[in-house]
């Protein structure tokens, strides 16, 4: 269990303000002067030792992320653009930093930004934050008004610009190519990599693309060490993470945790524990809609890391945990997030445009029953043949919710076929 | 009929439509589109006519079909008239759970109309929106500029209530909560619950 003097986020509930004088108080721009007199290659370094892995889903180690781009600036300007496209459904973690924190967020932005060679920073925000957007700008602004950044951001000698671009309702746009494609004032649909940002990004120049908590906790890290903050967790698994407990628990909530804690645990500790106890617990989604659910038997005892959840097929993604207890209609609730993924499609790609529709129709279906046995493998295989074969992870992302249910409730979905038949069979 | 208006940024979002193309580098002010629709929208009574998007496009001289490119891909724009109200319903997963269903029941009878429609005096259009991302307030709403959370069917009847009779509502969470802290009190940052307290007191 993670002590309160470890915690990255104090202002996660809003309770202080988010403006810069206690930001001050809570650490932010201490010695940032100091952090940014150290050479690029020592933050990268400082940030890789620490461990962290990426906040909005893939987990890769952000370090090594920005050892991606150039070494040095030539023709080419050099980017570092934020995703606070916060979209993933269950998610809702950025969106407490960037009304509750900002500070953390545009210090993050800075010393990122100088450590990959980059002077201007881009944050997209999801359009539906308005009031986020406004905390958020009013945060840069008291950042540029006391040189904290602008033409000689805190004294250190660097130009540093933080601009807001906001989104205006795609979920696709929460993946980093597609993204970029928005901020160049396209259709949000993704790219195909290689090349990758660090190449070839926004104006085809080296980008890096890192998730709102990524950058956010970085300060801290440098400010505190890496060896503090590897010791947290479990090894390969490091640090803090903020998670959103939602769903059927008695007190949904968001909390900063060490990454590894048992599910079971953070639930019964800060959600107040499921609806009608823990032997009501039918399933959870541990890590945002794209993961696959897991039944209680796994939840009973599976560690919240990004290793622990791979193992036992499943994922932290987000860390977003739905919990759903005895009362929820497991193949609707999937069949629920099917026809997101056929909503957000951006239709680009022929297996996800299409298969999304097919999943959903499917799906809609076999909620009622009204399906073959057999079709059960149908399904399975569409999600076979879109995973994988798509330029983006919306595909996986469609695929998996899918074959989680099949693999952990299949006997549900034979049991609601039955009873349709039978249903039939009686009115005949 | 307002279809048939030209559109014209007003002095004050001219003056904004600067800054806007200006955070992005000079010869990629392309990268404005979305941020001068939304512009665009919101004086235009929150909905992008043909004229908005044509007049967008000459602003940034971009070729039409491209700007209407964007402005269909992105659920955001309206395309059509809204009403002075655009509710809209998260029914993603986490509400769902929550008991997102029964808002939008007590909304279609309070409102007396389906999903999609405006009421005959176009006050109030209906809508089911995609994750809002505000999960552990669910179920939520989102009006307009604004964030309704924590909902129960009395306190979305009581919101709709204020917003015909023009009174002032609480944005956020309609339950004895402040934002995303477990509503029972702190189960970390303890040194925080007077803090708290304070803060529900004057609720």
């Amino acid at each position: 269990m993670l002590h309160d003097k470890d915690r990255i986020f104090t202002n996660i509930y809003g309770f202080q303000s988010h403006q810069y004088k206690s930001a001050k108080k809570r650490g932010d721009w201490s010695n940032t002067k100091e952090i940014l007199s150290m050479s690029k290659e020592d933050i990268i370094k400082k940030v890789k030792e620490s461990g962290l892995r990426g906040r909005g889903g893939a987990g890769f180690s952000t370090g090594m992320k920005w050892s991606f781009m150039p070494k040095n600036v030539e023709t080419r300007p050099h980017y570092l653009v934020i995703n606070a496209d916060e979209g993933e459904p269950g998610t809702c973690k950025d969106r407490e930093i960037s009304r509750h924190e900002p500070h953390k967020l545009i210090e993050g932005a800075l010393i990122a930004s100088i450590a990959m060679g980059a002077s201007v920073a881009y944050c997209y925000v999801r359009g539906e934050f308005n009031h986020e957007i406004k905390v958020l700008e009013s945060a840069i602004q008291e950042a540029y008004d006391l040189g904290l950044i602008g033409d000689n951001a805190c004294e250190s000698g660097y130009k540093f610009d933080f601009f807001i671009h906001r989104g205006m309702g795609a979920y696709i746009c929460g993946e980093e190519t597609a993204l970029i494609e928005s901020l160049e004032g396209k259709k949000g649909q993704p790219r195909l990599k290689p090349p990758f940002p660090a190449n070839v990004g926004l104006y085809g120049c080296p980008t890096t693309v890192n998730n709102v908590e990524s950058i956010a906790v970085v300060p801290t890290i440098l400010r505190r060490g890496s060896l503090w903050f590897s010791s947290l967790g479990r090894p390969n698994n490091t640090g803090t993470k903020l998670f959103n407990i939602s769903g059927h628990v008695n007190q949904p909530c968001t909390v900063e945790e060490e990454l590894g804690v048992p599910l079971r645990e953070i639930i019964e500790k800060h959600a107040g524990g499921v609806t009608g106890g823990w032997d009501n617990l039918l399933g959870v989604i541990p890590g945002g809609a794209s993961v696959p659910v897991l039944p209680k038997k796994i939840c009973d005892t599976v560690l919240m890391d990004f290793d622990s959840l791979r193992e036992v097929q499943s994922g932290l993604g987000t860390a977003a945990i739905m919990v759903m207890d005895k009362s929820t209609d497991i193949i609707a609730a999937i069949a629920r997030l099917s026809s997101f993924y056929k909503h957000e499609s951006c239709g680009q790609c022929s297996p996800c445009r299409e298969g999304t529709g097919w999943i959903s129709r499917i799906m809609k279906r076999i909620t009622l029953g009204n399906a073959e046995v057999e079709e059960i493998e149908t399904l399975e295989e569409v999600t076979r043949q879109i995973e994988g074969h798509t330029i983006c992870a919306l595909g996986d992302a469609a695929a998996w919710p899918i074959q989680g249910l099949i693999r952990h409730f299949r006997p549900e979905i034979e049991k609601r076929i039955a009873a349709y038949k039978s249903m039939k069979l009686d009115a005949a | 009929m307002s279809e048939l208006k030209s559109f014209k940024f007003n002095d004050k979002n001219l003056k904004k439509a600067k800054l806007i193309v200006a955070r992005y580098p000079k010869n990629k002010h392309h990268s404005a589109v979305m941020p001068l629709l939304e512009l665009a929208q919101r004086q235009n009574d929150n909905w992008l006519s043909g004229e908005a998007i044509e007049y967008v496009a000459q602003e940034l001289n971009m070729p039409t079909i491209r700007v209407y490119e964007v402005a269909t891909f992105y659920t955001m724009y309206n395309l059509s008239p809204v009403g002075k109200f655009h509710i809209e319903i998260c029914t993603n997963l986490p509400c769902l759970l929550r008991g997102s269903s029964s808002i939008v029941e007590t909304c279609k009878k309070t409102l007396n109309i389906k999903i999609g429609e405006t009421t005959e005096d176009k006050s109030f259009t209906l809508s089911e929106a995609e994750c809002l991302g505000a999960c552990v307030n669910a179920p939520m709403m989102k009006i307009n500029d604004d964030y309704y959370e924590d909902l129960s069917n009395e306190t979305t009847e009581n919101i709709i209530d204020k917003l015909r009779t023009g009174k002032t509502i609480k944005t956020g969470s309609q339950q004895n909560r402040h934002t995303c802290e477990p509503i029972g009190g702190l189960t970390s940052l303890s040194k925080q619950n007077n803090l708290r307290k304070k803060i529900l007191e004057n609720l």
